[in-house]
């Protein structure tokens, strides 16, 4: 075997095994369970939301009440996830002394920081493919729906997208436990940045808009849809928002724009579903630029681990 | 003649515009206990590192049988050993599941693997202990894992760097004896590193002293205490006495016209002897 093939089985492992998989897989299966529950138990009253062509997707976008929906966890959860997988996985190795062990046998470096990234792009899979396969199975068993094959194509290119999501925010994570020689200070770094695409980029780019093209009541609509292109240009740097889109597109196969608006309530889109295939084409920019901020980051935190010393110190 | 293990040209380390090492020339013959010492920052552990590969020479080369630690450093490590100063194992892991990754980090097919771990574990007596999580272990059990990770992997070249710091007194003793005994009957060559200088006058064959990046001294401890000899000033004369040597005699000896002093001395330079020499001065 050689030593990539050993330090992913290793990896894999103990990602498997370890305490956080456990919590974290616990908490979006109890969150599955109950979405699909009580939506069996109120099937009446939203069947006038759901869309009669794609019933089963319906059961990942809808929110009930004080319940969010599944995508909603995927996107706010997703970027913890993946930060929890990734923070601490050269830093750790390297303060407790286990790093010179290991890179003092017979691999090359790379080994050790492709094997991590692809055991945690496994781990990640593994979960979602159960959680989905249980969502799934709940439908099917208690609701007695049927996914079409339609539906069924549409949540494997969601699955998709979901790994390379929370692959990116893995990946940051590990560039962070490259640089910060403390599990703290890469643990805080990496929240901090998930707070800001999540949260502070929607604010920054208002500011920056408005700043680059002041709007009032004299504004024409040209000046409008300038500040708003600003607006959304910068707001796509964020993962978070790439990540949205590409959701609402897929799983609610009516959507064809996105802006603000669409991120609020996509349900009352324009009525007439797309196929996938043209669903694809919309979001088709945003998942490439999806995958390119998580290979950026795992080239960077590779090229920063392949210069560095060995040494703790 | 011997093989040469280990060959240091002209090393040479840069930390920042810094010599941390400086043009070593060191070897080290098959069979050795090699004793590498050297105060704190001498360049130890970089020039170690230097020779597994695992930090880049700024110039000069060092090559471990034969193979270019830089260029090759996978033959390299798949005959060497080492053993890190502040080594850590993966805490979760029993020492078992430690070394079997160690073991297929190494190629080592499965069934002569778990063979050599169940014999290791035995040679450094944490047999009993084999299938408890790291984190339970003791300072003094961790270097003796340290040392079964070392033997696992059927070494022909064993670098230490300072294995015998934080164990108590027996523990240190052991851990000397055991890489005695691995040196003569797996005739492996044995480099290290260590601050102890009475165990390493005890188990080494042959010193070198690194200071500042430059190796001082290199040969046996004799070789190394007559050169320094050499240099003093002042002939030493050895003068055997029949019994002890009483105050009316060394007196006597005193008033004998261009005696300096009389001193009491045990018979061997000892290598504290030479290393205070060395480092005197600071
Ligand atoms: N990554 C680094 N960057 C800059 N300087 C470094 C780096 N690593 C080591 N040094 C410096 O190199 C010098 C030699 O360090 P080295 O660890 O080789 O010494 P040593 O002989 O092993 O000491 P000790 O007995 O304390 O282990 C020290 O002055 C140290 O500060
Ligand atoms: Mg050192």
């Amino acid at each position: 075997m050689s030593g990539l093939k050993v330090v992913f089985w290793k990896e894999l492992a103990d990602y498997l095994g370890s305490r956080k998989f456990l919590i974290l897989f616990t908490i979006i299966l109890v969150s599955a369970i109950s979405i699909v529950y009580i939506l069996s138990q109120n099937i009446g009253e939203y069947l006038s939301e759901i869309s009669k062509e794609y019933v089963f997707l319906n059961f990942f976008t809808i929110s009930l009440g004080a319940l969010p929906s599944f995508i909603f966890f995927v996107s706010f959860f997703g970027p913890l996830i993946g930060i929890i997988f990734g923070f601490d996985a050269i830093n750790s190795e390297r303060s407790k002394g286990t790093m010179s062990t290991v890179l003092s046998q017979p691999i090359y470096r790379d080994a050790l920081i492709n094997g991590k990234f692809l055991a945690g792009l496994a781990t990640i899979s593994i979960m979602l493919i159960s959680i989905i396969l249980i969502i799934l199975g709940l439908e099917l068993g208690v609701l007695g729906i049927v996914p079409n094959l339609e539906e069924i194509s549409r949540i494997i290119v969601f699955f998709i997208a979901s790994v390379i999501y929370i692959g990116f925010w893995m990946s940051m994570g590990i560039l962070f436990s490259i640089i910060f020689r403390q599990t703290t200070t890469s643990a805080l770094v990496s929240l901090m940045m998930w707070i800001f695409f999540a949260f502070f980029i929607l604010m920054i780019s208002n500011v920056i808009a408005d700043q680059v093209t002041p709007l009032n009541q004299n504004s024409t609509l040209e000046m409008i849809a300038k500040n708003e292109n600003i607006k959304s240009m910068i707001m796509h740097i964020s993962p978070v928002v790439l990540f949205q889109e590409i959701t609402i597109a897929l799983l609610n196969p009516s959507a064809r724009v996105f802006g603000i608006s669409a991120l609020i309530k996509a349900n009352d889109l324009l009525p007439t579903p797309l196929p996938l295939s043209q669903s694809l084409m919309v979001i088709w920019p945003q998942f490439v630029g999806l995958l390119a901020l998580m290979l950026i980051c795992f080239a960077v935190s590779y090229i920063v681990f392949m210069r560095q010393e060995i040494r703790a110190t | 003649m011997k093989t040469i293990v280990l060959d240091a040209k002209n090393l040479t380390k840069l930390y920042n515009h810094t010599k941390v090492v400086d043009s070593i020339n060191l070897q080290i013959e098959e069979g050795e206990i090699f004793g590498f010492l050297g105060p704190n920052g001498a360049g130890k552990t970089t020039t170690i590192l230097m020779a597994l590969g695992l930090t880049e020479p700024t110039s000069g080369e060092i090559n471990v049988f034969g193979y270019n630690s830089t260029r090759e450093p996978l033959k390299v490590k798949k005959i060497t050993s080492y053993l890190p100063e502040n080594v850590g194992y993966y805490e979760d892991l029993t020492a078992q599941e430690n070394l079997k990754y160690i073991t297929r980090l190494n190629g080592i097919p499965g069934k002569k693997a778990d063979a050599k771990i169940e014999e290791v574990l035995k040679n450094v007596g944490l047999q009993d202990v084999a299938q408890v999580e790291v984190g339970k272990y003791s300072k003094g059990m961790k270097q003796r894992l340290g040392m079964a990770a070392v033997l696992v992997k059927e070494p022909k070249l064993a670098i230490l760097d300072e294995p015998t710091t934080g164990i108590d007194p027996k523990g240190v003793e052991e851990i000397l004896e055991l890489i005695v005994k691995m040196s003569r009957e797996q005739n492996i060559t044995v480099l290290l590193s260590s601050h102890l200088l009475y165990q390493v006058q005890k188990i080494c064959t042959k010193i070198g002293i690194i200071s500042q990046g430059r190796i001082v001294a290199q040969g046996t401890i004799e070789e190394i205490g007559k050169s320094l000899l050499k240099e003093e000033k002042e002939d030493l004369l050895e003068v055997k006495v029949a019994n002890k040597l009483t105050p009316a005699l060394e007196e006597s000896i005193k008033q004998i016209e261009g005696v300096m002093g009389v001193e009491k001395k045990s018979p061997d330079h000892s290598l504290e002897e030479i290393y205070i020499k060395y480092f005197r001065e600071g």
